[in-house]
């Protein structure tokens, strides 16, 4: 691209602001406002028509009953009301979501920190180990692994057919209707999520590669056994790690839809019915569209609350300050 | 002075540490290898049934090593459904992952060189805007954008998946700027002073040196797409514009399906781009979430 075309009107202008501190080192970088929303037009356009707006119109639709077909008026606080008291299904929803986010979260942050540390080794070959192990992450959010994850579980009435049940019943055990009872079903989801620790896992190795090793060899000389190094030494200088790992996953853990939607469909009896699974049906199979938009914005608070809590409750074990760890 | 004595005490000491190592490289590997198995196995097994004859898939459904290789299962499945070939539903996947790539890290590394390298009021507060947008749960923009969209007629369309990337991806412009950051400014001055336009530095001098955080955005970016199944659930209706993920959805949904070697051939199929990408470019990918917590 040739030069003389590109040069804006602007490009020259010098203006006061820039004068002032003529004497700075760095004179050359002019202010230039144009240029500048010239750059980041495409976002600023985006972020107006594609999240501004839609924002402003979603705050609205909380508070109406519009129906995408039927339109709709002002309703105040209805649909929270509704939500809150009438509404059986939403307080299963929660509850689901709930249950997932506390067992999958902490399962899916203990493997990937258990199997970081194995690999936090110079031995030959862990760099194939850890692309072994990030495989299902990289492919996990597909349709093909969700349904793939249904008939391991002997979905579709296979129940003594699946591969999981298959092998339960080698090691001499009963086989599992995994998808007919609630107790079971949201396991293939957990089970899903810890497959998948490959992001975390990643993130914890690289924080482990930054603990010095003179840390390890003044605990060997105080004759820190392996177990008292890794939770007076390692466990603290990563909980910031741990932290943004925890934070991150809770907060893509209320978001889950997918693979509720195709390997359990949010059955047997709502007990995988999670909440963007719920918000979904009602926005566009129901077409209640003011009511989901009230759902959305619960979701909203729901994650900043935690997001928050855990930022509170960080203060209380997360070690910042390396020199203390 | 060494000894005799003190060189064999040492000798021993040395062989028995030697042996202490052995088998402790022997459980490491075991224990290692044995992970690996039980991960990869469900995607062994995918792709082992993919080639079995029909009446082994569940009569020998354990087993990775299929009696003989039945390649039909990949024509019959290609046929797709209701005269739709998978042909199609890759084309329109490539088509959407594609295109929306292309505009996603195009208007993201121009987004990310405007917050990084030019001065100009207001650049912090929109900065600041825009990372607050990253918290933003997609489900409240997702009723409506549809209503406006719906209200465009775009629904049943592509423009409602691609037009809103030109816009770029908040998570990329945001990894971007960090690696513009990272380039020394005497770069952009020495340009500067040659006469260069702020336009001309972003071709010549930021865009060559950004290519690998460009590689790992666009990696990822496909990634996204390719499995995104949301997006297109709402927007797509014709089987005709199906993408891939919403097709495996809609062909094994049926509840009647008598030949999952086909649907096995597909779904591993439909595998194959996102693990070739991993294959090559696995550098680009760890090295992104390692360093920007990016979700893989």
């Amino acid at each position: 691209m040739s030069d003389p075309a590109i040069v804006l009107p602007g490009t020259e202008r010098v203006n006061a602001a820039v004068r002032k501190s003529a004497n700075r080192k760095r004179k050359d970088f002019k202010q230039n406002n144009l240029v500048g929303y010239m750059f980041i037009s495409p976002w600023l356009i985006g972020f107006f028509l594609f999240a501004f707006i839609p924002i402003a119109i979603s705050l609205y639709l909380a508070f109406t009953n519009y129906h995408l077909l039927r339109g709709g008026e002002w309703v105040g606080l209805a649909n929270f009301e509704r939500m809150f008291t009438t509404d059986i299904r939403y307080g299963r929803a929660v509850l689901a979501t709930f249950q997932y986010v506390l067992i999958a979260v902490p399962l899916r942050l203990v493997f990937a920190l258990a199997v970081a540390m194995l690999l936090n080794t110079k031995r030959r070959g862990v760099y194939w180990f850890r692309a072994a192990y990030y495989i299902p992450s990289v492919i996990g959010g597909s349709v093909a692994v969700a349904v793939m994850w249904r008939q391991l579980f002997g979905g579709d009435g296979r129940v003594n057919e699946g591969v999981i049940n298959t092998f339960i019943g080698y090691l001499g055990f009963e086989r599992v209707n995994w998808f007919g009872n609630p107790q079971t079903a949201i396991w293939t989801l957990i089970l899903l999520a810890v497959w998948q620790f490959g992001s975390p896992m990643l993130i914890f190795l690289a924080g482990l590669r930054q603990i010095p090793s003179e840390l390890y060899e003044a605990a060997a000389i105080d004759g820190a056994n392996a177990s008292q190094q890794f939770f007076r030494v390692t466990l603290p200088l990563l909980t910031p790690i741990i932290f943004f790992n925890f934070v991150m996953q809770v907060i893509s853990g209320f978001r889950v839809f997918t693979q509720a939607f195709v390997i359990t469909a949010g059955g047997p009896l709502d007990s995988t019915l999670f909440y963007a699974l719920y918000l979904y049906r009602r926005a566009f199979n129901d077409f209640q569209m003011g009511y989901a938009s009230a759902m959305a914005w619960v979701l909203l608070l729901i994650i900043a609350f935690f997001t928050a809590l855990n930022f509170r409750l960080s203060r209380y074990w997360v070690h910042y300050d390396t020199k203390e760890g | 002075m060494a000894t005799l004595d003190q060189t064999l005490n040492f000798a021993a000491h040395k062989r028995q540490r030697q042996r202490q190592n052995l088998s402790r490289t022997i459980i490491y590997y075991t224990t290692v290898g044995l992970l690996a198995i039980v991960m990869l196995y469900p995607v062994a097994w995918l792709v082992a049934s993919s080639f079995k004859p029909l009446d082994e898939i569940w009569s020998n459904v354990t087993s990775l090593i299929p009696s003989t290789l039945r390649f039909e299962n990949y024509a019959e499945g290609w046929q797709g459904f209701g005269g739709i070939t998978f042909q199609t539903f890759f084309g329109n996947s490539f088509l959407h992952a594609g295109l929306g790539t292309l505009f996603t890290v195009t208007s993201s590394a121009i987004v990310a060189y405007g917050f990084a390298r030019v001065k100009f009021r207001g650049s912090g507060i929109w900065f600041s805007i825009m990372l607050l947008t990253l918290m933003l749960p997609s489900q409240i923009l997702m009723i409506p954008q549809y209503i406006i969209f719906n209200e465009l007629g775009w629904i049943n369309t592509f423009l409602p998946l691609l037009v809103p990337r030109l816009g770029g991806d908040v998570f990329f412009i945001f990894m971007i700027v960090q690696f513009i950051r990272g380039i020394p400014i005497e770069l952009d001055e020495a340009a500067m002073i040659d006469g260069t336009s702020k336009a001309g530095i972003f071709f010549r001098i930021i865009l060559p040196q950004i290519v690998p955080a460009l590689v790992t955005a666009a990696i990822f970016s496909f990634y996204w797409t390719w499995e995104d199944f949301l997006g297109p659930l709402i927007y797509l209706q014709s089987p005709q514009l199906y993408t891939v993920a919403l097709a495996l959805r809609a062909y094994t949904d049926t509840g009647s399906i008598n030949n999952w070697g086909a649907v096995f051939a597909m779904l591993s199929l439909s595998l194959l781009p996102v693990i070739l990408i991993f294959v090559f470019f696995q550098r680009f990918l760890v090295e992104g979430i390692a360093t920007t917590g990016l979700k893989g």
